[in-house]
């Protein structure tokens, strides 16, 4: 640490500055699109924060996994279980907040499944989230039923008081549905964990040289079933986001490819929920920018290539970063005690 | 010659264990599963009819398989089988209807080559990705699978569509149509043509030699000499164009033309043919003719024994669980003989 603070705000800020760069161009982008309009501005970024926020919730399961030394590659899978799950109890009990934790609970279990396969037994990781993927697709579609319906309806909004009524920032932040403020009070509190916790320095240990953390009396195995379960956890409770609170319905192939995404923007966010969430935010607004083409009337006549937007920055992301981002160093070999 | 035996019973155990839990899933969704089955057997190998629909099923699950297999062989997982697929399929049909006036002998393969070389190209960009920039082909491939059925999508309503309020290509030349031999399609004679090639071509040539080690340890590979980068590419491409292949001979031999929404779900069958098959480019075609024939016989079972076809995707997902979960092969095998798959060394390296 520097002692002379200005120096180390400049540092801070040139160490952001391909942050911070993005940000103001996506600003100005994003208010020439919407004509200085400031229903049209509100609009577009409560759009960003929508889709931002199942793929903030993908990345941290994804990173929980992997900063332990496991990849989930089936994340995907278990927020459609989830999704799917979620939804049945919900229509059938009439309960949103049941809904949410069968949610959580099948993605959990989704999560155990996982770790079952690739710690417990040591088969490949990667194959073994697969698996889940093509199984959450079977199970999904085959026990799928048409017609079915929220009796309470979706989420509703919530608007934190006064708050909600500044102009822009007061729509935007503080008048969201339940697990939009949940996912948005459980980013900090997940970085706080990892990095400030005795706990998050035994997952991280896990995850990059377990053989030294066994030496030391941790349990690598412990650790990995715990994260890994966790991690399943919170992919349920993107799931039941989709369901309960974005859609209101069950439709098949709902996660529509957010489950990689997600392995995308914790990738861009280099394994770090805060970094993770300004990725997530970065794509959450290439799917909105789709409303604002529609503003300018740009591409109506060819839907196709806005719909590939998302994908495509995805994979300029992973191209361009994924090289200079590094992974935990343990990541992918399953563990055993010699 | 024990091994062999065991090597071949684990995917037998794994169908007959899916077939089982699938039997307690009918039952318990409150129909007979003796009727069920029966239904999907009379579905799908009763008659000549009936196997002819198998074995046309079957031809573009070969193809996927041995798209997914191949690439598993230099420890690449391709999962853009569909993408490479309707690449395939549509550029196959533009050429099908585009060229008129050739001799079928010149049409047929010319429209078939097109496809695949869109697929091999389609299929080297993540091989590119990965060889250049580390990004692992699992996602890229994934991603581009949604590119990919947009762009299809985009080019079938937009560029080559016929007349008309549906969205599809107009039918192709008569010339350019994979004829059937009584019920039996030819394509997938071609199918399983091209699957001999694959096994020659990863056992006896100095190329498909190279493709393993890469596959088996990349840095003693690199370090022998064989550049992995090239190799990487080349075995996207090759898979990409074993998968498009499966899309072309659907278009010529099958369906007649491109329409939106073709064949879907073919990319993740082609894995769970090729880890049944345990990536052996020859067991690929008995395992892609058993699920062929889920799908040739899931209407007949939907009409004659009220069983939504669907069971037979849960089939297969646990087809793959058994054979995927190392729990089998660990009854029937000890330890040091398990030759098990991994994919998931190159993660996020670059």
């Amino acid at each position: 640490m520097s002692a002379n603070p200005s120096k180390n705000i400049k540092q801070f800020f040139f160490s952001k500055r391909w942050w911070i760069l993005t940000t103001v161009l996506l600003v100005f982008f994003t208010l020439w699109t919407s004509e200085f309009q400031q229903a049209n501005t509100t609009s577009v970024l409560v759009s960003t924060l929508r889709h931002s926020t199942p793929l903030v919730l993908g990345a941290m399961c994804g990173l929980l996994c992997e900063r332990s030394g496991v990849i989930n590659i089936g994340i995907e899978g278990q927020m459609l279980m989830s999704a799917w799950g979620g939804f049945m109890v919900a229509s059938t009990s009439g309960s949103l907040l049941l809904g949410v934790f069968a949610g959580i609970g099948i993605g959990m279990m989704m999560g155990a499944v996982l770790a079952g396969i690739s710690v417990g037994l040591r088969g490949d990781q990667i194959i073994a989230g697969t698996v889940i993927n093509i199984a959450a697709l079977g199970i999904t579609s085959f026990f799928f039923s048409l017609g079915r319906t929220l009796p309470s309806g979706k989420a509703q909004v919530i608007k934190l008081g006064p708050l909600a009524d500044i102009p822009v920032a007061g729509r935007v932040l503080f008048s969201n549905k339940p697990i939009t403020f949940l996912t948005l009070l459980m980013i900090p509190t997940l970085w706080f964990l990892l990095f400030r916790t005795k706990w998050g320095l035994r997952t991280r240990a896990v995850g990059e040289h377990p053989s030294a953390a066994e030496t030391v009396g941790i349990s690598v195995i412990g650790m990995r079933y715990l994260n890994v379960i966790m991690g399943g956890g919170i992919a349920g409770l993107a799931g039941a986001y989709l369901s309960l609170e974005a859609v209101g319905s069950f439709e098949r192939v709902m996660t529509n490819g957010k489950g990689f995404v997600a392995l995308a923007v914790m990738i861009f966010g280099r394994w770090n929920p805060v970094g993770a969430w300004g990725a997530a935010l970065l794509f959450g607004y290439a799917s909105a920018i789709q409303t604002q083409f529609q503003f300018r009337d740009w591409l109506t006549d060819d839907p196709q290539f806005i719909g590939i937007i998302p994908f495509v920055v995805t994979i300029v992301v992973l191209a361009g970063f994924v090289g200079r981002a590094r992974p935990p160093a343990s990541i992918g070999q399953p563990y055993s005690r010699e | 010659m024990m091994n062999n035996f065991r090597l071949f019973l684990i995917p037998v155990l794994a169908v007959a264990l899916a077939i089982a839990t699938g039997a307690v899933i009918i039952a318990l969704s409150g129909s007979s599963p003796v009727d069920a089955y029966k239904a999907l057997i009379d579905g799908s190998l009763s008659d000549s009819k009936s196997i002819g629909r198998t074995l046309e099923k079957a031809t573009p699950l070969v193809m996927g398989g041995l798209a997914v297999a191949f690439a598993f062989k230099a420890g690449l997982f391709n999962i853009g089988g569909q993408g490479q697929l309707v690449f395939g399929a549509l550029i196959a049909g533009a050429v099908g209807y585009g060229i008129t006036g050739l001799p079928w002998i010149i049409h047929t393969p010319l429209a078939l080559l097109a496809g695949a070389v869109a697929g091999a190209m389609w299929g080297a960009i993540p091989g590119i990705l990965k060889a250049s920039r580390g990004a692992h082909e699992v996602i890229t491939t994934i991603m581009l699978n949604f590119v990919a059925l947009n762009m299809t999508d985009w080019l079938a309503s937009k560029v080559w569509r016929e007349e008309g309020v549906i969205v599809r290509t107009p039918h192709i030349e008569s010339s350019a149509e994979i004829p059937r031999w009584g019920e039996l399609p030819a394509g997938f004679f071609l199918a399983v043509v091209v699957a001999f090639l694959c096994w020659y071509l990863l056992r006896s040539t100095t190329f498909g030699f190279e493709i393993k080690s890469v596959g088996l340890n990349p840095n003693a590979a690199s370090y022998a000499g064989i550049s992995v980068k090239k190799i990487v590419i080349m075995t996207m491409a090759i898979s990409g164009l074993l998968a498009a292949l499966g899309g072309a001979i659907e278009t010529q031999g099958v369906v007649g033309r491109y329409e939106p929404g073709f064949n879907a779900g073919l990319g993740f069958e082609g894995i769970t043919i090729a880890l049944l098959a345990r990536t052996h480019p020859l067991a690929v075609i008995p395992a892609a003719v058993l699920i062929g024939a889920m799908e040739a016989g899931g209407s007949m079972m939907q009409f004659k024994a009220d069983v939504s076809p669907e069971i037979t995707d849960i089939i297969q997902a646990l087809i793959l669980i058994f054979v995927a979960t190392p729990i089998l092969v660990r009854w029937f095998l000890s330890q040091k003989e398990t030759n098990e798959l991994s994919v998931s060394t190159t993660w996020g390296s670059s």
